[in-house]
């Protein structure tokens, strides 16, 4: 049998399935006595086990097989939940997320799955110390930085030092782990080391080494060598002080969090254990609780076949204008009444057409808890990440484009905005960070925020930075507004270098950032308050295909102007209008603003019906700080529009962005006032 | 000039009226022909571009022949139509005098173009067909709907 007919729906369905796991595999971390996450987690890997191997993914088949081995030992509540069965599952979702795309990219979904097999199976068995250490074995084959870095400390200490390390903590120690790398033609090594030692002792005490502390005495080390270390002090200090020591290149600081559920002793079966460490989620319970309320039935649609529904419901408006014109002209009351019948039922269907494009920004935002999750356990900071307004909608073409610039904002907020625990707590505040994503309308917009409590951003180091990096002038500096200072991170120069991230790493690829959104008809921006803080909003269209615009008359053309870059529309007398520099001018609202014929400017042919007024219509339009009067003959009213473009033909037309269709059929041109404005 | 490799056999295509002469168009290359309607102008464009028009939901770009080929103008009459052709992604109307026939010819009857036929430029041309007693002029749409043109109008208002 053919298979590749079936093949989309294959990856369509595998993407929701893996989804839905996805979300409900968190929400059983933050609540692992709740069955009903494992029932919906078994229910899709389930299904997902048919659907692979019904159409031959044999690996992916096998793994998702081995995965529902242990969700029904979960299930029928042979086995508890911990955090280790819990990463394994999550392990071997990724992967077969993987094959999804593989398989999406035109592969054959192939994978080695024997690790997660084997892990799987030894949870099933009940012999999951075997599985322990074949993951330790795993994580140093791999040698990922990422995997080394979320246990840092735990697996390079013994019971005796991780016992004095609790109890330091408990004393108010912070726990440390910090490494120390020398400059790359550093000649005594070993004495270097020996004054880092020095300070160290002085401030706090060294648990461990590695290397040991021989090995470095004998120099047995490259340029970097870790410590585990105990202080009353700050991080900061450590840090400054170490890095007063000369040639010393670079020191990292991380926390050692101390898990009760790391105990080295194996954790099957032991209840409670994880249940300690994790905390509730009731906002994401709350996401989660509506999304199913408002699911229901759907039906997947190609966009395609949307946008053709769209081209021929707008050709139904046009016969619909013209029904109403010769109803109107016949006169006839039965007739008037059925058009008006029927213009009444085709606005209805034009709204639902519209709305039909509109999905829930949840479809994006369903994948951050999981982004989250893992950057947390790497970074070693504690998150949490609040979703609100989930079900809000946006159209489908911002919604594809509009995940990768809040992954960033994201990554940004937990990796420069939230402190370390340690930190947090210094400032006085919960060890656990807040991070709030959140959407709403507003208007005829959209805006996603994402908000943390974090540090906040340093004023003074963007400055010093921008004015390194040739983006600002130091002159200027003085006279920079938070505001203006706050933008700087915008900046294309900004985002370069990894440098930036020692400062506040704010800058790292948030002109990208800029650049999306913009490129979406939106526009971001930032807002901060040192020590509580970082906001991004993001104003969006509510859809790239529909505006409101002020449909004007000139001579016999009509026109569509944007209602976003209109302030008001005016009409003055003719003898109010000025002339400055042979320019002609209006006092509007104490501004003194040129006017622009739209009758000169697009060189309209003059009607024969024209009539000479003495009274100018005038819109005021602006760009930026900067406003100009388009004189037009008359308002024909404002109006929701479908936007068009011209073609792959006329590129480039001055002053025009684009058409749209009027309910007469006609194309009318939509201005770009950015254009008129210079 | 002549792409013998993609034609084999015979080309069908339509044939319509510009001024006294007779044009054709390969019929994979026309989408539709349509009656003559109403046609938004855009500003500030090359003379040849007459606007726009709403075809069934696509705004298409309209391009008058006989103004692109720099023949005399004439009134548009009940028999003008517009021929849409599509050309990779380019979709254009083209107004021609009228439009009737749809007709095959045999490869072997298309000739190169001679330097200059009635007034067009060579470039614009694919070839030139002789079916009895008619001349049938081949179109080069690559040629006749390049935007250099206008990019370069661009460029001067730029």
């Amino acid at each position: 049998m053919d298979m590749n007919q079936y093949l989309d729906m294959f990856i369509e369905e595998s993407k929701e399935h893996l989804q839905a796991i996805n979300a409900n595999l968190l929400l059983l971390e933050n609540d692992p006595g709740n069955i009903t996450h494992v029932k919906e987690i078994f229910r899709s890997a389930h299904t997902l086990k048919g659907m692979s191997a019904t159409m031959g993914f044999e690996d992916m088949a096998s793994l998702t097989h081995e995965a529902e081995n242990v969700l029904d030992l979960i299930r029928n509540q042979k086995l508890t939940i911990n955090s280790d069965i819990m990463d394994v599952i999550f392990h071997s979702v990724d992967l077969i997320e993987g094959m999804v795309i593989d398989i999406t990219e035109g592969g054959d979904g192939s994978a080695d799955v024997s690790i997660p097999v084997k892990k799987l199976r030894s949870i099933v068995a009940g012999d999951f110390s075997a599985e322990l250490e074949i993951a330790a074995a795993v994580a140093v084959e791999e040698e990922a930085p990422v995997v080394e870095q979320a246990v840092v400390g735990e697996n390079e200490l013994d019971d005796y030092a991780l016992m004095v390390l609790k109890q330091s903590k408990e004393l108010g120690n912070q726990l440390m782990w910090i490494k120390v790398t020398l400059n790359e033609n550093c000649l005594l090594k070993a004495a270097r080391a020996y004054m880092v030692f020095d300070q160290l002792e002085s401030m706090g005490e060294v648990i461990k080494t590695k290397p040991t502390v021989e090995d470095i005495e004998n120099e047995r080390f490259e340029t970097s060598f870790e410590i585990a270390y105990v202080t009353m002090q700050s991080e900061e200090k450590i840090r400054n002080t170490i890095l007063n020591i000369s040639e010393t290149h670079d020191v990292k600081i991380d926390p050692i969090q101390l898990k009760e559920a790391s105990a080295p002793a194996p954790v099957v079966a032991v209840p409670s254990e994880s249940a300690s460490e994790v905390k509730k989620a009731p906002e994401v319970q709350q996401a989660t609780a509506r999304k199913q309320a408002a699911g229901g039935k759907t039906i997947r649609v190609d966009i395609d076949r949307l946008d053709i529904l769209m081209n021929l419901f707008s050709e139904l408006v046009i016969d619909r204008g013209r029904l109403e014109q010769l109803a109107k002209e016949i006169g006839k009351s039965e007739l008037h009444e059925t058009v008006e019948h029927m213009s009444r039922i085709s606005g209805d269907l034009q709204n639902i057409i519209l709305t039909m494009r509109m999905v829930p920004v949840e479809q994006v935002f369903n994948r951050f808890p999981r982004m989250i999750r893992d950057l947390q356990k790497d970074l070693n900071k504690k998150v949490n990440l609040e979703i609100i307004g989930a079900e809000t909608e946006l159209d489908r073409t911002v919604i594809d484009e509009i995940g990768d610039p809040l992954n960033h904002l994201l990554r940004n907020s937990l990796d420069h905005g939230i402190e370390s625990p340690a930190d947090r707590k210094k400032a006085g505040k919960p060890e656990e960070g807040t991070i709030v994503l959140r959407a709403y309308h507003s208007g005829n917009h959209v805006f996603i925020e994402v908000k943390d409590d974090g540090a906040g951003i340093n004023k003074e180091r963007v400055l010093k930075k921008a004015i390194e990096r040739g983006i600002v002038n130091p002159a200027n500096a003085d006279s920079m507004s938070d505001k203006q200072i706050h933008e700087l991170l915008f900046a294309a120069g900004f985002s370069t270098a990894e440098v930036i991230s020692d400062i506040s790493g704010r800058g790292v690829g948030l002109d990208v950032v800029k650049s999306k959104i913009e490129s979406l008809g939106g526009s971001v921006g930032v807002d901060s308050v040192r020590g509580q803080g970082t906001t991004f909003l993001i104003q969006l269209p509510l859809t790239l295909s529909i505006i409101s615009a002020m449909l004007v008359q000139v001579q016999d053309e009509k026109y569509a102007v944007p209602l976003s870059s209109i302030i008001e529309t005016a009409v003055f007398k003719k003898d109010q209008i000025m002339m400055a520099h042979r320019q002609k001018v209006i006092d509007f609202r104490g501004r003194v603003v040129p006017l622009v014929s739209l009758q000169d400017i697009f060189q309209v042919p003059v009607s024969d019906a024209a009539v000479d007024e003495d009274e100018v219509a005038v819109i005021i339009v602006r760009k930026g700080e900067k406003m100009a009067g388009l004189v037009v003959d008359s308002f024909i009213g404002q109006q929701e529009i479908v936007l068009k473009s011209l073609g792959k033909y006329l590129v480039n037309v001055f002053a025009i962005s684009g058409a749209t269709i009027l309910g007469d059929g006609q194309v009318a041109l939509i201005i770009d006032c950015n254009a008129l404005i210079k | 000039m002549l792409e013998h490799k993609e034609i084999v056999g015979e080309v069908k295509v339509i044939v319509f009226r510009l001024k006294d002469e007779e044009y054709g168009v390969e019929v994979n290359q026309v989408k539709s022909i349509e009656k003559l309607e109403h046609i938004t102008r855009v500003p500030r464009t090359p003379k040849f571009v007459k606007g726009v028009i709403n075809l069934r939901g696509v705004v298409t770009p309209i391009i008058d022949l006989r103004n692109r080929f720099e023949l005399e103008e004439s009134v548009y009459s009940e028999s003008t139509r517009i021929i849409i052709v599509a050309v990779g992604e380019l979709e254009v109307g083209l107004i021609v005098d009228a439009a009737n026939d749809v007709i095959d010819i045999a490869v072997d009857a298309i000739e190169p173009p001679p330097e200059v036929v009635g007034g067009v430029e060579a470039a614009y041309l694919r070839g030139v067909a002789k079916l009895d007693k008619r001349l049938l002029i081949l179109l080069n749409l690559d040629k006749v709907l390049s935007t250099e043109e206008i990019k370069q109008l661009d460029a001067i208002e730029g």
